[in-house]
């Protein structure tokens, strides 16, 4: 039951902390709109060296270099369709907090209508019986709440 | 059909994804890369070993090469130095690397004190063009054949295991012959 | 030899566990009476164990026992009695101790509150219960023991994880664990019911009071980790759909769902399959949590140290447990008729929407939760799922379910409608329309119909919910503890969704550089920044900034955000200073030293942030309270009939 302690069994378990020490970027857009438009992106991008961080957000400095990109291009006069598109073509789909709507992710954005589709018709189902069920059903169950005039 | 047997149909198949899931989550730091497939992003970045040369990548077409990502802050690029050495000595594949986000003058004291696997090193002082190349961390390296298409791209120190089950299939027969010897 | 007693203790738990699983199952199978009577000491007697071990740990870690693993891992000798104890569950290992605590602790309550049920019944519960217990003592035992030892010792412990080194986090995993393992509760029930082929409405009745308990504590548990990442975090977000909150969300949402569907199913013997398997989806989900959280399958700001042993254990385990449950699910459940009817207005009705929205809002979660590891494993690479995809699909099923809250409450049972209450209804809506839009312009100025929608909804269910007890009270009548923490429950639901629409519609936020001595703006508050004081604490270092914060050029507040340096870990964190002023809240986080004696700070006001937590919360004491009926009191329960009904006034 003795173990020896090296670094190799404790270095996992530091580097999975995640530093909590906060980026905060105080840069001015030139324009008010374009300002609008760089919070709106960099929170919309994953930190890729982050535990589920956006660039707005996380203090590496490869975040900080990708907010500089993001700026330059927003500058430049690149639409954010652009911005995304230069991002995704270099990292993939994973960079982006909101997954696209292609082949590919549509059952993901699909799903929640699907489930409530579901969730709907089988509520039908079930009052439909349910409801035929009323007149043979005899018991008269008490209301939790107060009824009628004061008596 | 039981319908009552619907949810555990439904936690099968969970149960599936999630062994997937255990499978692949050693991997799951390694993001893969759009670009394999793609020709190399343009650039034209000054030498590292003289400011006045310039690396692009047009002087890079027609011959197969290693496009590695490091930096002398970075502890795992250290790790794979020896390799990368090993594999210049080979002659198997010119490596060109990317000094990514460092300082001239340690970059230079610490290849005059390692060794200089390098045929070219491009710089990259504000790290505009690692995001070029959707690099995240250092070291990555990349394959690239003599159109400027990047066949492959491995992210980690390249250990002796991962120079030959990983990257040497993705180079031609011809370099592997000379690899081997 | 502590470390070493301790260990020797789980190894106990883990035999008496087997047995409490064995001879709580098969002895009502097999009809052996010494068998099942034998459950109960089993049950006292792993409790005792696991309490020990326990102890044990807790021990190694005040006495600073930096030869065993776990305690170097996890502490370290600067820090504070407080921290070494929150160290006990700073980690994999000691979390899962603690799970296993808690449940045993459960355990022992479920002990004492079967033991007027049917002997056969409490057995299977206590059964089940041990079933789970040895599952998680084995887990523990072969891959995560706490108690290992280190040859030599090391001189001083690795520390605390900084990030937890808050009280807010130190309660938060107890809490959180306490509704995890509560839900266990209800499964047992679930799957004593499935072991007998039979459930009725007193089988509800058992089960209630439990699943309430524990959904009450997962509330708590929610809101407490949602308050901490709020002013730990620094990042001013209190909710960020990251897997680890997702995987408590989960059971919290089919938990919720289960405390309405036994409340039909206590009152009309209705929906008693489904009720059955929203308890074992119930825990189950908590099971997943832990398998998603622990196992390295997802990326996660909270993440443990992972491996995926770990995870293969868990998933063995899961399907152990759920594929069992479930398969009997299967067999069992076409056997549970019921021949009630309901009208499509009538309470049932309502509750039923209630089930299929909560449960659908669970499974989108569920898909967007597990969504990159489908991608990964169709092949397509990677993918993130984050808030962009949860906010807008959760919304799709919760708004729904948020504007049919007064309409059920106010409903009748079996022939539905809304009797007298229909005029009521109106009036209150109305109203909620003109407070909700009237807030909206009046305070905030401006908002669109997202806002207005929230903003309406929010206060049209505290009104409509204070309908019925204002009746009670002009004519005095009582109010049965049951309906009150319901209506209670309720009124936190409302204030929690008007706080939410709030912040989320009407927050402030700036990331600004400032030199010393600077003045800056955020809604109607002016920040000044005053300079920086170095900092000293037991085992970190750093600065702190003084911003002094006027109003209208009245002083309200002098803030101090500051940013330590852990030096056992190199860690830097960001503590960011929070305060509230008329319900809005001020968050300033210190960022960096820019030079030139200027420094980033991060300013944010958000509106009513705090109601949100102090609503969950009374949601919360809403499920305590229903908790402290008398009906639930089994002693009591046929004395309590005729009485009940007639104190409901009903003519």
């Amino acid at each position: 039951m003795r173990a020896r302690l090296s670094a190799r069994v404790l270095l996992p378990v530091l580097l999975l902390l995640a530093p909590a020490a906060l980026a905060i970027a105080p840069t001015r857009m030139p324009t008010p709109q374009l300002e609008a438009r760089y919070e709106r992106l960099i929170h919309g991008f994953r930190c890729m060296q982050c535990q589920d961080e956006s660039l707005a957000d996380s203090p590496v400095s490869l975040a900080a270099d990708m907010r500089r990109q993001i700026r330059h291009m927003l500058i430049a006069g690149d639409s954010d369709q652009q911005i995304r598109h230069f991002f995704v073509s270099r990292y993939g789909y994973f960079i982006l907090f909101k997954p696209p709507f292609v082949a590919r992710t549509a059952w993901l954005w699909l799903a929640p209508g699907v489930l409530l589709i579901i969730g709907a018709i089988s509520a039908i189902m079930v009052i439909r019986r349910r409801t035929v069920l009323v007149k043979s059903d005899e018991e008269e169950p008490v209301e939790d709440t107060v009824r009628g005039k004061r008596s | 059909m039981n319908r009552y047997l619907i949810p555990l149909a439904v936690f099968a198949l969970v149960v599936v994804v999630f062994a997937i899931g255990i499978a692949e989550a050693p991997r799951k730091d390694l993001v893969p890369s759009p670009l394999i497939g793609k020709e190399v992003p343009n650039f034209s970045l000054p030498s590292l070993t003289d400011p006045t040369q310039e690396v692009s990548s047009k002087q890079l077409l027609g011959h197969w090469y290693l496009f590695n990502v490091w930096g002398t802050w970075c502890v795992s690029c250290r790790m794979e130095h020896p390799e990368l050495l090993q594999i210049a000595r080979s002659g198997a594949v010119p490596i060109i690397g990317l000094d990514w986000k460092d300082s001239r003058a340690e970059a230079l004291a610490f290849l005059k004190k390692e060794g200089d696997p390098y045929q070219r090193i491009a710089v990259d002082r504000k790290g505009n063009e690692a995001i070029r190349w959707g690099v995240y961390g250092a070291p990555e390296t990349f394959v690239v054949n003599p159109e400027g298409i990047i066949v492959y791209k491995y992210i980690g120190p390249i250990t002796p295991q991962a120079w030959v089950q990983n990257i040497l299939p993705h180079l031609p027969a011809a370099q592997t012959a000379s690899a081997g010897s | 030899m502590i470390p070493e007693l301790g260990e020797f203790a789980l190894i106990l738990a883990l035999v008496l566990a087997a047995l409490q699983g064995f001879f709580g199952i098969a002895g009502p199978a097999f009809k052996r009476e010494r068998w099942t009577a034998a459950v109960t000491p089993a049950v006292a007697g792993q409790f005792v164990m696991v309490a020990t071990s326990m102890g044990c740990l807790m021990t190694s870690f005040i006495d600073n026992d930096f030869s065993v693993r776990y305690v170097v891992e996890n502490s370290n000798s600067a820090l504070p009695v407080f921290y070494r104890i929150a160290g006990v569950w700073g980690a994999h290992a000691g979390s899962l101790l603690l799970w296993i605590f808690l449940l045993g602790a459960w355990t022992v309550a479920a002990a004492f509150g079967t033991s007027k049920l049917p002997r056969e019944f409490a057995a299977r519960v206590l059964g089940v219960l041990g079933v789970i217990s040895f599952g998680f003592l084995l887990y523990t035992l072969t891959t995560s023991n706490p108690f290992i030892r280190l040859d030599p010792p090391w001189p001083d412990g690795q520390g605390l994880n900084p990030i937890l080194q808050d009280p807010g986090l130190a309660a938060h995993p107890p809490v959180l664990y306490t509704g995890y393992v509560g839900l266990a509760v209800a499964f047992a029930f679930a799957g004593a019911a499935l072991l007998e082929g039979r459930l009725d409405r007193e089988w509800a009745r058992w089960t209630r009071p439990w699943t309430t308990a524990a959904w009450a504590f997962l509330t708590c548990g929610i809101t407490l980790g949602s308050w901490w990442a709020y002013y730990t975090l620094g990042w001013g977000g209190f909710w960020f759909w990251d897997p680890v909150e997702n995987a408590s969300l989960m059971p919290w949402l089919m938990a919720t769902a289960l405390i309405h569907s036994l409340a039909v199913t206590e009152k009309r013997g209705l929906f008693k399959s489904w009720t059955l398997l929203l308890a074992v989806l119930g825990f189950s989900l908590s099971l997943l949590g832990t398998f998603l959280v622990r196992s390295g399958v997802l990326i996660s700001v909270h993440s443990f140290a992972v491996s995926p042993s770990r995870g293969e254990f868990i998933l063995t385990f899961l399907v152990i447990m759920i594929g069992a449950a479930l398969a009997l699910y299967a067999w069992r459940a076409p056997q549970l008729k019921s021949e009630a009817g309901f009208e499509l207005t009538a309470r049932e009705s309502f509750l039923l929407f209630n089930n299929i929205l909560l449960v659908t809002a669970c499974g989108t979660v569920f898909v967007g939760e597990i969504a990159p590891i489908i991608y990964t494993a169709l092949g397509f690479g990677k993918l993130s799922v984050g808030p962009p995809y949860f906010n807008p699909t959760f919304l799709l099923s919760m708004l729904p379910l948020l504007a049919l809250v007064s309409l059920g409450v106010h409903s009748r049972w079996k022939r539905g409608g809304f009797g007298d209450r229909g005029k009521t209804l109106l009036l209150t809506f109305a109203a909620a329309a003109v407070i909700g839009c009237g807030v909206m312009f009046g305070v905030f100025t401006g908002g669109g119909v997202l806002a207005a929608v929230g903003m309406t909804l929010g206060v049209w269910i505290v009104l409509s919910s204070l309908v019925d007890p204002i009746i009670r009270l002009r004519r005095r009548i009582t109010i049965p503890r049951s309906v009150l923490g319901m209506t209670l429950a309720h009124i936190g639901l409302g204030i929690f969704v008007f706080s939410l629409t709030a912040v989320q519609g009407f927050t402030t936020e700036h990331d600004v550089a400032m030199p010393i001595g600077g003045v800056t703006q955020a809604g109607a508050y002016t920040f000044q920044f005053e300079g920086v004081n170095r900092l000293q604490g037991s085992d970190y270092g750093g600065v702190s900034a003084t911003m002094l914060v006027t109003r209208h050029g009245q002083p309200v507040a002098v803030m101090h955000p500051e940013k330590r340096n852990y030096w056992v870990q190199h860690i830097v964190t960001t503590h960011s200073a929070i305060d509230m002023f008329d319900g809005s809240n001020i968050l300033v986080a210190l960022g960096q030293d820019l030079g030139d004696g200027r420094w980033s700070l991060r300013i944010q006001v958000r509106p009513l942030v705090t109601y949100m937590w102090i609503a969950a919360l009374i949601m919360a004491a809403g499920g305590m309270l229903a908790i402290s009926d008398r009906r639930y009191r089994i002693a009591q329960e046929t004395a309590e009939e005729p009485a009940a009904a007639a104190a409901q006034g009903k003519a």
